[in-house]
């Protein structure tokens, strides 16, 4: 019955992180807080509903991790990597060689022979990807000085990775057997690699890299292009899936992080039109493996080995999160990050990492630690991990308020790269022209448009396009809505049109948004969502094409440009007031009888000269009537 | 006992405020005054289809207009010239019950590039801008207003930012004297330029 199993546990996980995560949301815990407290609650020391396999499925999981490079490279463009340099070298640097010496120190000090503290110094100096940046990203903090260090520190700990990997092997004191170290993530299976000389591996190695950076710049784009065009969502999942996991499998075949080899392309692909299609369809699961994960080492902490040594395990929780955490500050310091910046960075990052899970177990393998050892490290790393949501919480809620306002309010907010005003919607006959006069005058749109072809027409003239269907409100968010000012529709399509204007109006209730509606039933529909631009499509042309004919047929062009401005006027009037009672059936179809007689009679006032509302300014008839010599001219 | 407080219609004209160096300035600087309320005419009306009706309920509701605008050819930009056309109808504004803006004040407050020396019978452009600015004058008169001397910045061309900011600020102090009724119009009727004697008009 595998099957049935497989469903018991996937109701196991789900059920426990749809209970779990809103309400941890709710009492402003944040999502990894309530996924690991789920994961406890769901463990063998809970309710007993997962068992050891939890072990598989956090191995599996760690995917998640992967996915979050993938998007965080995306978000990247290479210039920004660039300008990231000197922190990813230098702080990451910096952070994990004094952390490693720190740790290893104290190791010694407790007695262990310096190879094996060494090595512990290693696998726990580094810190949870997962955690720090799902928590950094929720709260909206990844852009700030500590956000941007964070980030710095983690890139480089993924790069460490492989030559601690390759080091490891070397530290091993019960003489266990020398492995090449395969790819992080994966601690089984064998790599192409093995066996190569040293040069072979390298070359092998750059040779990936290469592939990875050609194949995403100009593989990718005919590729997708091509997938687009079918116009089937998941078809286009499917490549992004394939993308992904096969970047992660080939990255794993050379003995490189497969975190980095797609972080690696995310970066490649930052300037593509299909980044934030590919977001948008990696998120969710991203998002969900990543809560799995978060819930595997929830259920991965060993609360009888904990019990059985409590003030043991304890204190070197408490050990390890203040030995990080002062390297950090100090570091944040030499590094000039304000007071408040500083605190996020070291109290965000001062905890073990997932990866050492992978090591430690990598390490008992190879008699590099003594097995007793690791279980209890597993434990604290796992410990620390789970605390780290609070200890961020006890930053945010209880030291900032001192310390964080007052650097808070002199600093300008960060300026970024693709943050335009305008997000246009429907780059065709429509859009294009309000983009076009935009960019005439220095505004720079962000446009979404779902005609692949018209995306890559566009792009080679040098146009910011993407390629997507705005009506995800996922894709608003990543095409930035949360900090642009306008929102255009000029999609020829009303439902979709209204469907983003009530995920609009949800989600990005600042926005101001200006709609094109197909006529007036389509413009009431708009004027019920609350838009307060509605611009029925065809009535400036049509009304041009009406002046042109009066002038063709003998009028003065500016009588009959006055004409059709009135018209307009009346007739937008008339929108607006129909639009307000169209409920009321019977109301609405005399006052629309109404208003054509109304609108008939100005009209034709006009022309027989007799209104006073229209132009009586050059109408003479007054003056004439009245035998004044005042009067001028 | 202190005078009625009067309000104030600034009819602001400039077709390209983003270029202003010194109309911008001066317009900034009576923005938020109480009872002063300034009218955009080029940001309301940028096709030129002035809204008759609201135009003239303005300026009922208001004691003293003043036309700001740059001078151009002699005269006001040509919005201007189209709301006076437009809003001072027959019958409203003059002729038979034509009485809305009996007993207000109008005034113009104009940039000129040229310096104040060329406005003169001998100077380049042989008139002086009172003489050049007879038509609004008139206008004034046949609607049954008075019309006050124009407060003039001159010569905007070679001004300098504290320049400018000392007559953005001579502009305030005019308005809000005009707006509490504190300014000598007496001695502000014998002047041809508002601004050529501050001192002597506003009294401080």
């Amino acid at each position: 019955m595998h099957g049935e199993q497989f469903f018991f546990q996937a109701v196991v996980y789900l059920g426990a992180a749809v209970v779990a995560v809103p309400v941890a949301k709710r009492l402003g815990f944040g999502s990894v807080l309530g996924y690991l407290i789920a994961g406890i609650v769901i463990g063998p020391f809970g309710l007993a509903l997962v068992g050891t396999e939890g072990q598989d499925v956090m191995h599996f999981a760690e995917f998640g991790v992967v996915m979050m490079l993938f998007l965080i490279g995306l978000e990247l463009q290479p210039t920004l990597l660039w300008r990231l340099r000197g922190p990813i070298l230098g702080l990451g640097g910096l952070q994990v060689t004094i952390t490693t010496a720190a740790l290893a120190g104290l190791g010694v000090a407790f007695g262990l022979p310096w190879q094996m503290a060494l090595a512990c110094g290693m696998i726990l100096a580094l810190s949870s990807t997962a955690i720090v940046l799902q928590t950094l990203n929720e709260k909206g903090l990844m852009k700030t000085d500590g956000g941007q260090g964070s980030f710095a520190v983690l890139l480089f700990q993924d790069i460490a990775v492989i030559p601690m990997l390759a080091l490891l092997p070397l530290l091993a004191t019960a003489g266990g057997e020398l492995a090449h170290g395969p790819g992080a993530g994966e601690s089984h299976g064998t790599t192409w690699v093995e066996g190569l000389p040293a040069w072979a591996q390298t070359l092998a190695v750059l040779g990936v890299v290469v592939a990875i950076v050609v194949v995403g710049r100009y593989l990718t784009r005919p590729v997708f292009r091509f997938i687009a065009r079918t116009r089937l969502r998941e078809t286009f999942t499917a490549a992004a899936l394939l993308l992904v996991i096969g970047i992660a499998l080939l990255m794993t075949r050379v003995g490189l992080s497969p975190a980095l080899g797609t972080f690696l392309a995310g970066v490649v692909l930052a300037n593509s039109e299909y980044r934030h299609e590919l977001e948008t369809n990696i998120e969710p699961f991203k998002g969900l493996l990543l809560g799995l994960f978060f819930i595997a080492v929830g259920a991965s902490i060993d609360f009888n080995l904990i019990a059985s040594k409590p003030s043991e395990v304890l204190g070197l929780v408490a050990l390890l999160i203040v030995v990080k955490f002062v390297v950090l500050f100090v570091l944040g310091r030499v590094f000039k990050m304000g007071l408040d910046q500083n605190l996020l960075f070291a109290f965000g990052l001062a905890q073990g990492g997932e990866f050492a899970f992978v090591l430690f177990s990598f390490a008992s393998q190879n008699g590099i630690i003594h097995p007793e050892i690791t279980d209890t490290l597993v434990a604290v790393v796992a410990l620390s991990m789970a605390l780290t949501p609070l200890v961020m919480l006890f930053n945010a809620k209880v030291l900032q308020p001192r310390v964080g306002t007052r650097e808070g309010l002199t600093r300008k907010p960060d300026a970024v790269d693709q943050d335009n005003p305008v997000i246009i919607a429907g780059f065709g006959r429509f859009g294009h022209i309000v983009g076009r006069l935009l960019l005439a005058n220095g505004v720079s749109s962000t446009v979404l448009d779902v005609d692949s072809d018209q995306v890559e027409l566009l792009r080679s003239l040098g146009l910011k396009v993407f390629y997507g269907d705005a009506s995800r409100p996922d894709l608003l968010t990543a095409a930035g809505a949360a900090r642009a000012k306008l929102l255009v529709l000029a999609i020829d399509d009303p439902e979709r049109t209204l469907s983003i204007v009530h995920s609009a109006k949800k989600h990005f209730p600042e926005l101001t948004i200006l709609a094109r509606a197909r006529g007036r039933a389509n413009a009431y529909d708009l004027m019920d969502a609350g838009v307060d631009h509605i611009y029925r499509e065809t009535l400036d042309s049509s009304l041009r094409v009406g002046i042109d004919s009066m002038r063709l047929l003998g009028f003065r062009s500016h009588q009959a440009y006055r004409a059709a401005r009135k018209f307009r006027r009346l007739d937008e009037d008339s929108v607006k007031e129909l639009g307000s009672m169209r409920h009321d059936r019977r109301a609405y179809i005399n006052r629309a009888r109404e208003m054509i007689r109304d609108l008939e009679s100005v009209l034709r006032a006009d022309l027989t000269g007799v209104d006073h509302q229209l132009d009586s300014a050059w109408d003479t008839d007054s003056i004439r009537g009245e035998s004044s010599d005042r009067a001028p001219d | 006992m202190h005078p009625r407080k009067k309000r104030i219609l600034i009819l602001f004209a400039h077709p390209a405020l983003e270029k202003s160096r010194v109309n911008r300035p001066l317009a900034e600087s009576v923005t938020n005054l109480d009872d002063v309320t300034l009218n955009d005419l080029y940001e309301s009306y940028p096709d030129f289809d002035i809204d008759v009706p609201r135009e003239q309920a303005l300026l009922a509701g208001h004691d003293i207009i003043v036309f700001q605008h740059p001078f151009y050819w002699y005269s006001t930009p040509s919005i201007i010239k189209e709301w006076q056309d437009l809003v001072l109808e027959h019958g409203w504004a003059y002729g038979l019950g034509g009485d809305a803006l009996q007993g207000k004040i109008l005034m113009n407050a104009i940039t000129t590039g040229a310096t104040e020396a060329t406005y003169c019978h001998e100077g380049r452009n042989h008139c002086t801008m009172r003489e050049l600015l007879a038509p609004i004058e008139q206008t004034a008169v046949l609607c049954g207003m008075e019309y006050l001397p124009p407060f003039v910045v001159h010569g905007t061309h070679q001004l300098t930012q504290s320049e400018i900011s000392r007559h953005a600020a001579d502009f305030r102090r005019t308005v809000v004297a005009l707006r509490d009724a504190t300014i000598d119009l007496d001695a502000a009727r014998r002047l041809d330029r508002l601004n050529s004697d501050l001192t002597e008009v506003l009294g401080d």
